[in-house]
């Protein structure tokens, strides 16, 4: 199970390399959630993946599963909610402002304050 | 038990909250912050004092001992961090006071400054490897909001970037503390220190160390992930790019320094020589940007990656020397950095411009702030009675002992650059022909020159008062050296 769980890790992360090295910004914002789901499953991955009860004391079953790396995804996921939803504005934002979403247009040039 | 080690993370976290709700009264977010920021510094000057009589502090939130609980562990070289963090905080606030536009300020400026300086003490201050990685994220996100804020063409632009190799290297923190739980099972960084020592450093945990470096070196910008730094700390007002340039970096280089010293540090032949010329590798791309630039924003923003380079080749040499050379440098670096881009604010802010070209002879019009500026550039690159000397010349020393001396030769001759690429500012705009001095007379920088003085003084005495701040920073460097130390601290055995 964890050899199948790292080959899908393994797409995911180099379908979310590959969209992030497009030009359009919202490519990359997908990539990035991409990247986000690839990390949130390595992480349940690497908990370890055998049978046992959901981490309920309830269930009175003799093995549960891992209960930290559960914990440690749901941070992860609500982080990266925030980050993403601001990072959505943001490009909002800078399509209104700068009228473009080429991030080959964005580049540098010597403007400053 | 000691609550003590909590306050720095506790009071900008309330000061912040109440903060929110009073954003259309400036007044009152200009008093409670630096209120909030004056307490800080007591507070953290108090954790110095305490570390300093009784050792390492630790603290178990909620009584749940150490592996299985998360601790607040504050050493010598955590709370030397944390009080320094407190005083860069506190100056840009009186730098903010009289630089920042109201629209800015209306818009939640100081509550996200509380919370970036909350991110970076909980930053220094925890024992936990997740727990590092959400105070990471407490300071990236208000970090992204100080970069964008004013929303200029040239700060969504930039901020785009910033956030998009933030993202990832966040992503990649994940990904490591995954691969790292796997292999050991546990989360708190003494504990984790012990497991490896126990199992030996393997293979898999020789490139999970590479991996920290790679995620750490992008936040603290070494040779070849320093590329989105330059651009980014361009966008924002002088205040915030001092903010980010005096802690942010920093943080990365605490958290390789504590990665490096407390957990991997099974086979330096390998970890610690890749990490060296790493290190040299930053101290030349950087000196070879600042002197480069005719943009005076852009040859101190070279300047700290310079500096990041030097003081990670100290750790990487792994000699007492030169891990004292680094965290005297450190420190150092800190304050001196907050000094000289609060400076190119106030030339800013007098000029209208950034460009060395466009401006000449301000030394007529404003000499106080030519000779505030050549003060800190002599501090910069290391003049001996001035701040930046004794990290430089352990660091050296350290660096002949390790016998690297290849590096410790490129970091005698960045110093020269170094010190080339701020004089140049200091020539070509304080010296020559005044132009337009009757417009510049009329620019007055009033409110800017305390929190800039009050740097300059903290590095003069430094400078001087080496002989009182060595038994701290031996103590800090002892701990470094030793993580078990460090380990009886936490796991109490």
């Amino acid at each position: 199970m964890e050899v199948l769980m790292s080959i899908v890790v393994g797409i995911l992360i180099s379908a979310a390399v590959y969209l992030m090295l497009s030009r359009s910004l919202l490519r990359i914002i997908i990539g990035t959630g991409l990247l986000s789901h690839g990390a949130h499953l390595l992480i349940l991955t690497m908990g370890g993946l055998k049978t046992g009860a959901a981490p309920l004391l309830g269930e009175n079953a003799k093995v549960y599963v891992d209960p930290l790396p559960q914990a440690l995804i749901l941070t992860a996921i609500v982080i990266s909610f925030g980050v993403t939803s601001f990072f959505l504005v943001l490009a909002y934002r800078s399509y209104q402002e700068l009228g473009t979403d080429d991030m080959d247009q964005l580049r540098g040039n010597d403007q400053y304050e | 038990m000691n609550n003590l080690i909590i306050l720095p993370i506790v009071i900008p976290f309330l000061a912040g909250i109440i903060l929110i709700f009073f954003n259309k009264n400036i007044k009152a977010q200009k008093l409670i912050s630096a209120f909030a920021s004056l307490l800080a510094i007591v507070v953290s000057g108090m954790v110095v004092h305490t570390v300093h009589v009784n050792g390492i502090q630790s603290l178990a939130i909620g009584n749940w001992e150490a592996p299985y609980g998360i601790v607040l562990v504050a050493d010598m070289y955590a709370s030397l961090l944390v009080l320094t963090t407190s005083i860069i905080g506190f100056t840009a606030l009186l730098f903010a006071f009289s630089s920042i536009t109201p629209d800015r300020e209306k818009f939640y400026f100081y509550p996200v400054v509380q919370f970036l300086l909350l991110g970076v003490t909980g930053a220094f201050l925890t024992g936990d490897i997740f727990n590092l990685f959400v105070f990471f994220e407490v300071m990236l996100m208000s970090s992204y909001m100080l970069i964008v804020l004013g929303s200029s063409k040239i700060q969504l632009r930039e901020s785009v970037k910033y956030i998009l190799v933030n993202i990832i290297s966040s992503a990649l923190f994940v990904i490591a503390v995954a691969y790292l739980y796997a292999v050991t099972g546990t989360l708190n960084m003494a504990d984790l220190s012990v497991k490896i020592a126990d199992m030996g450093q393997t293979g898999i945990l020789t490139v999970i160390a590479i991996l920290f470096l790679v995620i750490f070196g992008l936040k603290g910008a070494i040779f070849p992930l320093y590329f989105w730094l330059p651009g980014s700390y361009q966008a924002p007002p002088a205040v915030i790019t001092a903010l980010f340039g005096a802690l942010l970096t920093k943080v990365g280089i605490y958290s390789i320094t504590r990665v490096y010293t407390l957990i991997f540090y099974h086979e330096p032949s390998y970890t610690h020589q890749i990490l060296a010329w790493l290190a040299a590798l930053t101290i030349i791309f950087g000196v070879i940007g600042a002197i480069a630039y005719w943009d005076i924003k852009k040859i101190i923003i070279y300047n700290i990656i310079t500096a990041v380079g030097v003081i990670l080749f100290g750790i990487a040499a792994n000699t007492p020397n030169a891990v004292e050379g680094s965290i005297y440098y450190l420190v150092h670096d800190m304050i001196i950095k907050g000094a000289l881009f609060f400076l190119v604010g106030a030339i800013i802010a007098v000029t209208g411009t950034s460009n060395l070209r466009k401006f000449s002879g301000l030394i007529s019009s404003h000499p106080l702030l030519g000779w505030m500026f050549f003060i800190a550039t002599l501090s910069l690159a290391g003049i001996p009675p001035l701040s930046g000397f004794i990290g430089k010349l352990k660091i050296i020393q350290g660096g002949f002992e390790a016998e690297e001396f290849t590096i410790s030769f490129v970091v005698l001759l960045s110093s020269l650059l170094v010190l080339y690429s701020v004089m140049k500012i200091f020539i070509n705009g304080f010296w020559g022909e005044p132009s337009n001095e009757e417009v510049y007379k009329e620019k007055s920088v009033k409110g800017m020159i305390a929190p800039i003085a009050i740097l300059l003084v903290l590095s003069i005495a430094y400078g001087f008062g080496i002989e009182s701040i060595s038994p701290y920073i031996s103590q800090a460097t002892d701990t470094l050296l030793d993580p078990t130390i460090y380990i009886q601290a936490v796991l109490k055995e």
